[in-house]
């Protein structure tokens, strides 16, 4: 996934819905964070659109590329060795997830995969979730129409507060998991990656199939994200949005801070 | 007065008038009525002593204030009910969920009423920076030993103050009723049910019913906008009135002694200062409430027994609490004559409460150790009560380690390590952290007096090297002033107490104590520089 | 108290912090030098540039004025950003403009007056330091004797020392007068309910269906794939409204259903039927003090609690395997009903939840 905002981002955010005054309001501040978190979202929007086709060339191009990267540790057969699981049946998804945030191929081994520049460029990825996808079926890369962050957010807020907050911190802000696992930020996610993580269930997140979580609320959730993202908190810098803990030392070492420095100078003999 | 006999003897008002203005007359009028100047007289040169630190409380009273004024400005808004409603307010996120009226009015005054999400912001910063202050201002107490004699009870006065300051946070934390607050409600249900025989039924009757029924909320409203506060009034009030009666102490300088105080007059200087201060203290809040997000409701959600965040911890102040429950072990409940027994949580509290009772009554434990009935208005430099710092450091870190894991699963992910690791470490330092901190606390502040003794008898090193005409070099020092090295000199020391029977020849079990103690404290110590020191060290050069 | 301590001669010397008041208090086991350095006396006063230089006096008026003028201009503006940044329903960068303009006309107003005022106390009033003497905390002696003598006199003309009846019984009646008072909290909780009974039951009864929280919609076993995890309440209690105690009975209901493979799985022999082809489902509600233990890692098996990091192993039965709790999860029994909807066999065995003294 691209970092920097591409042209057709930020085509889209001119067009957004936020009005003018707020634009200005925000500009005036100098926090263009939004920025950045909508054209990720835009552009990752465009990058989904995947053709249904699968073309042949493609597979045999993914499974040259499994085979030179991925074979050693998860089998020339996907089917898995001592140190990685069997990749039989993780679908398409599963692929695209796992290689599309960098995860794949893991550079060591450590508690879980975290997330790095991503290796493969876009067709590479696909080529070798395509090849995945051939040898099982398994959840497929998910339709564009579910991505668009335009469902129910209070519904895919509250979905999300009950199914996902846990780990995921309620404002996507991650949480620890025992020994030394995490459950990573959201922020910033691009949305298929996000849905690719709920079908599949990467290392140790539970899978939430669409018997548990139908598309439609599984879109809800993203909607959930997005909107989150895209509206920064009214009140401010959010300290990372990681609660009470956050709070309370910046309480101490800025607020309590800055007062001591002041009664320093208060007390201080005059020159 | 009546009209008749004024003309006739042209009192006290006349002049006045013709002298004064409007001033003078309206002085007139109130002091006739209040006899104010009786206490303009008393109070309007009484002199403050000047300390950075010394501002430390008046940073707490500042904060309440601002509470006060912020928290009177919510109550117009906040509904405290927990009667379901179903929002249509203004954030999108939230819209037609079940609610209480609690949660939909908090967010109402973020999200539709102009200036409310500030003062929100205001009297959450306020209430996270009063706990705060009061704690650096015990602190500043405690290392520099001003809660001595006659000060005792105003310490144990602060000290309550600081309790009630940490249950109001906590009442004001609970009352949005969202999932964050409800979560912490839920724990301190579960640690009341803990307690033995009366638990269950504390928690039901606190609750209104099974946790978490439709009336907590309000009762804690009760607490936080009513009664708590009075109390906290009161008690701040008392403890005020003691600084006037005792005099606030000052540190050792030259010219300042046990029988003055030295410092600005209230009227004008330390009234531009203070009064300044406030709108400093006032200010300083402002602008982090404008600038940085406090507990986004709207991120949490209403309360639901069912969804918990990543995260959840409580305010800064209770953190201690929440984190000696996190590092007690395992399966600790004991099943014993078919009832249980929660030792999980009753040692922890136990070990919590434990500290909480030596805090309070440290200064009788030191001044019954000390047997020095004198008063003390002169503070002392830390290092010269080397064992009382040393005590205070193994407290703070005591505390330090507690408040740590508070944040266990924070600390994890964020620096990369284990949770279990982050426990276990913690769990190590609770018991060996204050022991080290002890050590290395008493040992820097002897060799501190010791360097302050070098320096008072030979001056500070020049770092000028001269080589005498007999073919040796030495460091050229350069003497301190006789006002320098007042300050350097100018404390007491403690010695071990004896053992000595009492009158009736025995030695009790009281004494044997005390002498240990005593023993404890005191056994290393350096003497100030006397007078004959000096003089003879002078001979030497 | 004298007696006591160390009284050497060195100590028995006059107390040289309280001399001048008459009332020598013990020094203990301070250690009073007779040769203790003498105190120079105050240090000549240093006259601040504001005093030299009329021109740096001049530039300090100045800058207290300037900033005091600031002030009134944070509060106009603090007033000007309320009408000028207005709050937009449903647009959320409206009320962050709102809460910042605002915020920093009244903090500009605030400290401007605050350092204005700190600033012409410290550069311009009166810089000489000021004494004031100080006087034993203690009333004088002829006043505690006065007090001694008022309560003497108290005693004597009311009787209360003399008429130990009245006292005695009067003291018995300021002791019951408060005590109805705690008989009234009693009415805090409902008068017709025992905690302990409530405590020991949820809601779960043989035969309720398993369903999706917060939806209601019933869980079947097929649906429920292997390394996945649902958050389940009964299916009736999705109808139960919230006046109705829906909270209530929530907060004791909530589980957890996941799906492992059944040879993952340890069981007791006795427990092997409450689970169905590898599907459990446990409580919720962290037996440590009853935070919802959410958390579940689908290749570890563990179910973690994320207030005070408790670890429970699904594998075994949920045990404690980390972390404070006090004991396994409860596990609700289930079975498949005709239809293949997963259904609970009976309540849980025992009281979910936190510990409490009445649980054996």
């Amino acid at each position: 996934m691209p970092k920097t905002p591409s042209p057709t981002a930020r085509k889209s955010r001119k067009q957004g819905r936020r009005s003018p005054l707020a634009t200005i309001s925000l500009l005036a501040v100098g926090l263009l964070f939004t920025g950045g978190a909508f054209a990720a979202f835009s552009t990752s929007t465009a990058s989904a659109e995947t053709p249904a086709v699968v073309s042949a060339a493609s597979v045999e191009d993914g499974k040259k590329l499994f085979q030179a990267n991925c074979a050693s540790c998860h089998g020339l057969d996907l089917e898995g060795t001592e140190d990685a699981p069997s990749l039989i049946g993780v679908g398409a998804a599963a692929v695209d997830f796992q290689v599309g945030t960098g995860r794949m191929p893991m550079q060591a081994h450590g508690p879980q995969a975290p997330v790095k520049p991503v290796q493969f460029t876009d067709d590479q990825i696909k080529s070798m979730a395509e090849y995945v996808a051939t040898t099982a079926p398994g959840p497929g890369i998910p339709d564009e129409s579910l991505l668009d962050g335009e469902g129910d957010v209070a519904n895919g807020a509250e979905l999300f507060r009950i199914n996902c907050a846990m780990c995921h911190n309620v404002a996507g802000a991650g949480g620890a998991l025992t020994e030394g696992k995490y459950a990573p930020a959201l922020t910033g996610v691009a949305p298929e990656h996000i849905y690719e993580a709920m079908v599949t269930g990467p290392q140790n997140m539970p899978v939430f199939s669409d018997a548990n979580l139908s598309p439609e609320e599984k879109r809800d959730v993203i909607s959930a994200l997005k909107f989150m993202e895209a509206n920064p908190s009214p009140g401010g810098h959010t300290l990372g949005s990681l609660g009470p803990v956050a709070e309370g030392l910046f309480l101490w070492i800025f607020g309590l801070g800055s007062i001591v420095a002041l009664t320093v100078w208060i007390t201080a003999r005059s020159n | 007065m009546n009209t008749v006999t004024a003309p006739a003897e042209p009192t006290t008002p006349t002049p006045t008038k013709k002298s004064g203005g409007f001033t003078a007359t309206a002085s007139n009028y109130i002091d006739e009525r209040t006899s104010i100047s009786t206490a303009v007289k008393e109070l309007g040169r009484k002199i403050f002593p000047d300390h950075w630190s010394f501002l430390l409380g008046e940073v707490a009273l500042y904060s309440f204030v601002i509470i006060l004024l912020s928290g009177t400005f919510l109550t117009f808004f906040f509904q405290a009910s927990m009667a379901e409603v179903h929002y249509e307010g203004s954030y999108v996120p939230l819209k037609g969920i079940e609610m209480s009226a609690a949660m939909a009015s908090t967010l109402d005054i973020s999200f539709d009423v102009r200036g409310g999400l500030l003062m929100r912001q205001v009297h959450h910063w306020a209430a996270l920076l009063f706990v705060a202050s009061i704690g650096l201002h015990m602190l500043r107490i405690f290392f520099t030993g001003a809660f001595r004699k006659p000060r005792e009870l105003n310490w144990v006065i602060g000290f309550v103050l600081f309790i009630l300051a940490m249950a109001e946070g906590f009442t004001g934390y609970s009352l949005p009723d969202d999932l964050l607050s409800g979560n912490g409600l839920r724990i301190i249900d579960g640690m009341v049910k803990g307690i033995p025989v009366i638990g269950t039924w504390t928690s039901f009757l606190l609750f209104g019913g099974e946790f978490p029924g439709t009336d907590i909320v309000g009762r804690l409203y009760s607490l936080h906008i009513l009664l708590l506060p009075a109390i906290i009034l009161v008690l701040i009030a008392l403890h005020l009135l003691f600084v006037v009666v005792h005099k606030h102490t000052q540190f050792s300088g030259p010219g300042r002694t046990q029988q003055n105080v030295v410092g600005y007059p209230i009227l004008p200087v330390y009234a531009a200062k203070a009064g300044g201060f406030f709108f400093i203290v006032f200010g300083v809040v402002m602008l982090i409430a404008s600038l940085f997000t406090i507990n986004p409701v709207w991120n949490y959600g209403p309360y639901d027994p069912s969804p918990v965040s990543a995260g959840t911890q409580p305010d800064w102040y209770i953190g201690f609490a929440d984190g000696v429950l996190r590092l007690a072990p395992s399966n600790w409940d004991i099943v014993l004559f078919d009832h249980t027994f929660s030792f999980g949580i009753l040692i922890p509290l136990a070990v919590v409460g434990l500290f909480i009772v030596l805090v309070l009554i440290y200064p009788f434990i030191e001044g019954w150790i000390t047997g020095d009935k004198r008063e003390h208005h002169i503070l002392d430099r830390p290092r010269n009560a080397a064992t009382r710092t040393a005590i205070g450091s193994a407290g703070v870190t005591f505390y330090a380690v507690l408040w740590a894991a508070a944040s266990s699963d924070i600390i994890a992910t964020h620096f990369k390590v284990t949770m279990e690791g982050v426990i276990h470490t913690l769990q190590v330092l609770l018991f060996v952290g204050p022991v080290l901190a002890y050590f290395i606390a008493k040992r820097t502040c002897l060799a501190l007096q010791k360097k302050d003794r070098s320096i008072a008898l030979h001056g500070y090193e020049s770092g000028r090297i001269v080589r005498l005409p007999g073919g040796e070099y030495i460091e050229v020092h350069e003497p301190v002033d006789e006002y320098e090295r007042w300050n350097l000199v100018g404390h007491e020391s403690y010695q071990p107490l004896m053992i000595r029977p009492n009158s009736r020849g025995r030695i009790t079990v009281a004494q044997r104590t005390r002498a240990a103690l005593s023993r404890w404290f005191f056994e290393d110590r350096i003497d100030p520089v006397t007078q004959g020191e000096l003089e003879s060290s002078h001979d030497h050069h | 108290m004298a007696q006591d301590d160390n009284s050497g001669t060195e100590l028995a010397a006059a107390d040289s912090s309280d001399h001048g008041h008459g009332t020598a208090h013990a020094v203990g086991t301070a250690v009073v030098a007779r040769d203790a350095v003498q105190n120079p006396g105050f240090p000549p006063h240093r006259p601040r540039v504001t005093d030299l230089d009329p021109k740096k006096e001049k530039n300090a008026e100045r800058a207290v004025y300037t900033l005091f003028y600031l002030s009134i201009v944070g509060s106009v503006w603090a007033i000007a950003a309320y009408m000028a940044f207005p709050i937009v329903p449903e647009d959320i960068a409206s009320v962050r403009a709102n809460n910042l303009f605002i915020g920093l006309g009244l903090a500009l107003a605030l400290l401007a007056l605050g350092i204005g005022a700190v600033h012409w106390g410290k550069a311009l009033m009166h810089a000489e330091e000021g004494i004031d003497e100080r006087h034993p905390v203690r009333g004088t002696v002829e006043t505690r004797a006065r007090a001694i003598e008022i309560f003497d006199e108290a005693n004597q003309e009311s009787g209360f020392g003399r008429r130990s009846l009245i006292r005695n019984s009067l003291i018995g009646a300021l002791i019951a007068f408060p005590l109805p008072a705690v008989v009234l909290f009693r009415g805090l909780a409902p008068e017709n309910q025992n905690p302990v009974d409530l405590l020991k039951h949820t809601m779960w009864e043989a035969g309720d269906k398993l369903a999706r929280d917060p939806s209601g919609v019933p869980i079947k076993a097929a649906d429920v794939t292997v390394g996945s995890v649902f958050h389940v309440i009964p299916e009736k209690l999705a109808s139960v409204g919230h006046t109705e105690g829906y909270l209530e009975e929530k907060a004791k209901a909530i589980v957890l259903l996941m799906r492992l493979k059944p040879e993952d799985l340890v069981e007791d022999e006795d427990r092997k039927a409450w689970s169905y082809d590898g599907i459990v489902a446990y409580s919720k509600v962290c037996t440590h003090v009853g935070c919802p233990v959410a958390l579940y890692e689908q290749q570890t098996h563990h179910l973690l609690c994320p207030c005070h990091q408790s670890q429970f192993d699904v594998t075994n039965h949920c045990a404690v395997i980390f972390g404070p709790a006090a004991r396994p999860l409860p596990q609700l029994p289930i079975a498949v009903d005709d239809e293949g909807y997963l259904v609970a066999q009976s309540d849980f065995k025992e009281p979910v939840g936190p510990s409490f003294w009445e649980r054996h």
